[in-house]
């Protein structure tokens, strides 16, 4: 296997650094304690740690020694259209209410594939709200309200 | 016969009306989603779990096991007819199986790994049954010292089994372990990393962590190139193996089997490495070696087995010691506690019909799916066709619901988006998402047991290495991190992975 430098394994590196230091750094905030009783702050520290450093030592591997894999392309619109599909479900379910919530989350994340006619798209949102429907509020009485307090009836 | 008892209480609760029904869903989903590829058992578990919470406690679980093994079944139906894995560990069937259905033998194909997985699950039910109870009371004289070390050493097995770099699985254990100290702290209720939010007291979900990691993410990839499913088998015929054929695979079924139910006892991907080196044993063993990889049948018997007695023998830790071997398994202990039980060695005396009518539920889930597999096996050739146009808006939809029904917070799908997005840029940088997940679920256990045996013994650290078992745990994790570390060792593993590329 051939190896050098690598994107991927640079860029992996960095995501651990910086959440493991990200924690590192919350967690001096807490008590650390003694190693009797060890305060809330000690276990997440060693940890962070743990990650922080695995994180250095791929980063640095990355540079001269790197796994080559290709990173491949990102779906942006993908990513965009489904973030927001789930965000606007959890933001709306208990105001507008679990159909309107479904049918918009659904209809939304249809378009991520670019492949996908207006049509099928539509046809697709209504038949997954009605399934979801009939499954989790008919058949599993899920409670949340159908039509939420937002829609005024 | 004190064996004979217990399973006469296992199959009078395995044999319920309600229990056979969840069961059957159980295995039916499972197949299902072992058959489509692009969505897997644990996204489904765990998209499945808040609606199980209403359900007895062991119909709980039997359905989420049977989801489990079944999906171990069905992903061999896709690996041999459109040469795709449905499920990873069927990436080896899919070798000789899609050979074969390419040869027209696709029946024959489908036949073997129905009847190697049956009589894989039948012999590793039986292990589980008599290997759990002694394990169970040896585990119950373990102190938190013992806990601490041999949590830890299943985490450091499981890299040690799984493919790829051994430094990114070792930090996606590392952060899972950290992502799993946000919330309040156990001992003094300090809540720790909860951005002064109400909603993260709890902690993050795993269910939040797991449809992330293994739904979102998955579709994210999916969605990288979309490309139309090539052209399905359309009717599969003469299923059952010529007399040739049943002669054939007698030997890698009954090796298979014991290879799985031995490697289905270690965290991580047991019931993936036991696919992949059953395919090397067979392929070693055979007199036919040139066959293999053009359609040999031996090939898809074996794995087959092996992967199938993996997944049933996988649930021992879990009943005995309460430590989860797969990102599944890691789900089903948050199915306990729901229930209020804790997993670990004391369910078997504790909830006797509970264990022992699992145990025999995943017998009976068995004959339901060869019953499934074989007479049906048009039903899920058709299902192979539906576009993943309507696949993925319904796993996101059903995520989405499923993860708020769990506490009616909208936290909780805001934290399917966090770990969809953190887990794709992971997963693209060459990281595995399983190791991540059960640093997760163990990170507690670890943190606990720490705290607590340090504080019996008075902050004393050597506590874990003057303890003879703790100290020979100990010892394993660090050999099991040598292995995992060392060059040569490495380059023998990537070897059984790879050969059969």
């Amino acid at each position: 296997m051939e190896r050098r430098r690598s994107f991927p394994d640079v860029l992996a590196g960095g995501i651990f650094v910086l959440i493991g230091g990200a924690f590192v750094a919350g967690s001096l905030g807490y008590e650390l304690g003694t190693p009797l009783r060890m305060g809330p702050g000690a276990f997440p520290l060693l940890a962070g740690v743990a990650v922080a450093g695995l994180g250095l030592a791929i980063l640095v591997k990355g540079l001269v020694a790197g796994e080559v894999i290709a990173f491949g392309p990102i779906p942006w619109r993908a990513v965009a259209v489904i973030v927001a599909a789930l965000v606007f479900f959890g933001f709306t379910v208990r105001g507008l209410g679990f159909v309107p919530a479904s049918a918009v989350t659904a209809l939304l994340t249809t378009l991520a594939s670019t492949r996908v006619r207006p049509l099928t798209a539509v046809l697709v949102a209504a038949g997954l709200t009605v399934a979801a429907t009939l499954i989790f509020v008919v058949g599993l009485q899920l409670r949340i309200p159908l039509w939420g307090p937002w829609l005024g009836f | 016969m004190e064996l004979l008892d217990n399973l006469a209480l296992g199959f009078s609760t395995a044999l319920l009306v309600q229990n056979v029904l969840y069961c059957f869903v159980g295995v039916l989903l499972g197949t299902a989603v072992g058959v489509l590829p692009g969505i897997g058992p644990t996204a489904t578990v765990a998209m499945l779990l808040p609606i199980t919470f209403s359900f007895e406690p062991v119909t709980a679980l039997i359905m989420l096991a049977g989801i489990y093994y079944g999906a171990q079944y069905g992903g061999s139906t896709t690996a041999i007819l459109i040469n795709l894995p449905g499920e990873s560990s069927a990436a080896v069937t899919a070798l000789d199986g899609h050979e074969m259905a390419r040869q027209g033998r696709a029946g024959a194909a489908l036949a073997a790994a129905a009847i190697g997985s049956f009589v894989a699950g039948t012999v590793a039910t039986v292990a589980l049954a008599v290997a759990a109870p002694p394990l169970a009371r040896v585990a119950l004289r373990f102190g938190p010292a013992e806990y601490f070390s041999l949590v830890l050493l299943g985490l450091i097995v499981s890299i040690a089994l799984a493919r790829g770099s051994t430094l990114k699985a070792l930090a996606m254990i590392a952060l899972g372990v950290l992502l799993g100290t946000v919330g309040q702290d156990i001992y003094t209720g300090t809540p720790r990393f909860v951005f002064g939010r109400r909603e993260l007291y709890g902690g993050i979900d795993f269910v939040s962590v797991a449809v992330g990691m293994f739904g979102v993410a998955e579709i994210l990839r999916n969605l990288e190139n979309e490309r139309t499913r090539v052209a399905v088998i359309n009717r599969v015929s003469n299923l059952w193996p010529t007399r040739e054929e049943r002669r054939r695979i007698v030997g890698p079924i009954l090796r298979g089997t014991g290879l799985g139910a031995a490697l289905g006892v270690l965290p991580g991907g047991g019931h993936v490495l036991a696919s992949f080196t059953s395919y090397a044993v067979e392929k070693r063993v055979s007199k036919r070696r040139q066959e293999f990889g053009s359609g040999a049948i031996e090939g898809v018997a074996g794995p087959e087995s092996a992967n199938n007695a993996a997944a049933q023998t996988s649930f021992i830790p879990l009943l005995t010691l309460g430590l989860p071997a797969h990102p599944v398994m890691a789900l089903m202990v948050g199915a306990f506690i729901v229930h209020g039980i804790t997993p670990g060695p004391n369910v078997i005396t504790d909830q006797p019909a509970l264990f022992w009518g699992l145990i025999a539920s995943m017998w009976i889930g068995n004959v339901l799916l060869v019953l499934l597999n074989l007479p049906l096996i048009g039903l899920w050739v058709r299902m192979l066709r539906i576009p993943y146009q309507v696949l993925f808006p319904m796993i996101i939809l059903f995520a989405a619901i499923g993860t708020y029904s769990l506490g009616f917070n909208a936290y909780d799908v805001y934290a399917i988006v966090f770990f969809g997005l953190l887990g794709y840029l992971l997963i693209k940088c060459g990281c595995e998402p399983a190791p991540l997940l059960l640093g997760f679920v163990l990170g507690p256990l670890l943190e606990e047991n720490l705290r607590r045996a340090l504080i019996i013994n008075r902050g004393d650290v050597t506590v874990f290495v003057t303890r003879p078992i703790s100290a020979v745990l100990l010892a394993l994790t660090v050999a099991a991190l040598v292995v995992a570390v060392l060059p040569a060792i490495r380059r023998r593993r990537e070897v059984v992975f790879t050969e059969e590329d």
